[in-house]
């Protein structure tokens, strides 16, 4: 075999920018490419909006239900996306080895954390403007201001994205599969959603306020729906889940 | 630093809980070269590439490979090498070649994934997800994923392992073709075919120590264990030939008129077997020398028991 030159040592990173964008673009791809991830960020969020706002399935209390609805709904697509698909998409990467072989490579570890939380970021926007655009369509008048609304979003993103890659780093795949299906729809139930915390006993609405869904779906409501200022304890609420679920998942988390 | 060896394994140890995979194993690699590690499953191979790799810290005993720690200098060290697992390490859903391109996205100066996917034959399937590929062409996406960025040194574990013939020739082909290009290469095999096709040097690894170490030739010519055979009359009285060969030689009569002489193999031996069988009038047909093969070496060394 005479050299060709075709493989001539000339090794290096990419500069680290390129790598993340890179990696953001390749993920986000990844994701929206996943047919049960579509029906569980898009479809679901989707169909509950249209059907609960048109039919009276739930009472919403006072006001429009599409005014009530479209703060839930917001909710349960960053959850869906930042926890429930995060989650399981991570753990069947860290199942098959591709945590691993990504380890050798020269992207590193922060990287392509940052890399997953920018494709987390990226496909909400494209949920929260679809939801948008649809419960605009059904009359819906949000109040607010936009830039709380953004931070109740992140916040609430950081709290989930620590949450789902806990369970995605130290739980087995399927279990994890499992587990975040569960979870999904025990918080779509409870989490303030579709059905009005009031509408359960006060003992348990006080402690299923306390869930980072119903803090992020409450307080989304308390600004788009009634035009409320910063919601401090919710912003609180997820805080603390945030910094609970990053801090736990940066602790335990097992690439292998 | 430039100067260090590839890679300097010394004494390492690696334990899994009671389980000893590694027992105070030394490995050099000089750079250029292409080593295949052999030995039997759970020999402790695997352990020893992904501590290389930097994906396990070393019990006892130091790494380095291209003068760096894996563990601690390992953003350093990860630009510069390319590595190919097992099994496994691509998203289940990415298409062949979108997968290769995003990875040569990730390296300064990587070679063109166009170039890759034509050689290792992934044209045909460049765009099936990756869990719909055969395991063959599986292996072959992995081989192009280490080599893309242009490393100074890969480790490939078990690159042709479940590859059909053809698909078994375009790697050693590329992996040829690296080494002729100034690549170092480090690989782990089962196939003796392979070690002696490709590598400069042979590691034979067993029980987590290497226990031998050398080129193809070295370890084959290691005993003295060749053979020489000729068929002739039927019955001839070996005694007499054996007197006049060296001592330890041995001659047996395998099967009527087949006759096997041990010992070992030189001119000097092909000259007195034949001019014992001039004495003795027998036309000596189908004189055949068998050298020892690597498989020989790597059974005679591990033993021919299975393993549990």
């Amino acid at each position: 075999m005479t050299a060709t030159g075709t493989f001539t040592p000339r090794p290096g990173a990419a500069p680290i920018g390129r790598m993340i964008a890179a990696q953001t673009a390749f993920e986000t791809r990844i994701l929206l490419r996943n047919g049960e991830q579509l029906l569980l960020t898009v479809v679901i969020p989707a169909l509950l909006l249209v059907l609960f706002s048109s039919v009276p399935v739930v009472d919403t209390g006072t006001g429009s239900r599409v005014d009530f609805l479209a703060p839930g709904v917001l909710a349960l697509a960053v959850m869906s996306t930042a926890f429930t698909g995060q989650a399981i998409a991570t753990g069947f990467e860290r199942r098959y080895g591709v945590l691993k072989r990504l380890g050798a490579s020269p992207l590193p570890r922060w990287a392509l954390m940052t890399a997953k939380t920018g494709a987390v970021l990226l496909t909400e926007a494209l949920q929260v403007t679809l939801l948008t655009v649809i419960a605009l369509a059904l009359g819906w008048s949000p109040q607010g201001s936009p830039l709380t609304v953004a931070a109740l979003l992140l916040l609430g993103t950081a709290a989930f994205s620590g949450l789902g890659l806990l369970m995605a780093g130290t739980l087995r795949a399927e279990a994890t599969l499992a587990a975040a299906n569960l979870v999904f729809l025990l918080l779509l139930i409870g989490g303030g959603v579709v059905v009005p915390l009031d509408r359960f006993p006060d003992g348990a609405a006080a402690v299923l306020g306390l869930l980072p869904i119903s803090a992020l779906s409450e307080g989304l409501r308390d600004v788009l729906q009634d035009g409320a200022g910063v919601p401090w304890q919710q912003l609180g609420i997820l805080a603390v889940w945030a910094v609970l679920g990053l801090g736990a998942a940066a602790r335990f988390f097992k690439w292998e | 630093m430039q100067n260090s060896p590839a890679v300097e394994v010394v004494g390492l140890v690696k334990r899994y809980g009671a389980k000893t995979a590694v027992d105070g194993l030394d490995l050099q690699v000089a750079r250029g070269t292409l080593t295949a590690v052999l030995g039997p499953n759970g020999a402790g191979k695997t352990t020893t590439i992904e501590t290389c790799e930097g994906y396990r810290r070393p019990d006892a005993g130091t790494v380095r490979v291209l003068g760096l720690d894996p563990v601690a200098d390992a953003g350093r060290l990860r630009p510069r090498i390319g590595v190919m697992l097992q099994s496994g390490g691509i998203y289940s859903s990415a298409r062949a070649e979108e997968m290769l391109r995003h990875t040569a996205k990730l390296h300064a100066h990587p070679v063109d994934p166009a170039l890759l996917v034509e050689r290792l034959g992934l044209g045909s399937c460049g765009r099936t997800p990756y869990r719909r590929l055969s395991g063959g062409q599986q292996q072959r996406l992995s081989l192009a994923m280490a080599v893309v960025g242009r490393p100074e040194l890969v480790f490939l574990d078990e690159p042709t392992a479940g590859l059909d013939p053809q698909a078994r020739h375009a790697t050693w082909e590329l992996v040829r073709e690296l080494r002729a290009d100034g690549v170092t290469v480090v690989l782990t095999t089962h196939s003796m075919q392979e070690a002696e096709e490709l590598a400069d040097d042979v590691a034979i690894i067993d029980g987590g120590r290497v226990i031998a170490h050398g080129s193809p030739e070295e370890l084959c010519r290691g005993g003295a264990e060749d053979t020489l055979r000729f068929s002739g009359r039927p019955g001839l009285d070996l005694d007499s030939l054996l007197k006049a060969l060296p001592p330890g030689s041995a001659a047996s009569e395998t099967g009527p008129g087949n006759y096997r002489v041990e010992g070992e193999v030189n001119p000097q031996m092909l000259a007195t077997v034949t001019s014992w069988c001039a004495q003795h009038s027998v036309m000596p047909e189908r004189i055949a020398v068998e050298r020892r093969t690597l498989e020989d070496v790597f059974l005679d060394l591990t033993g021919k028991e299975l393993r549990a």
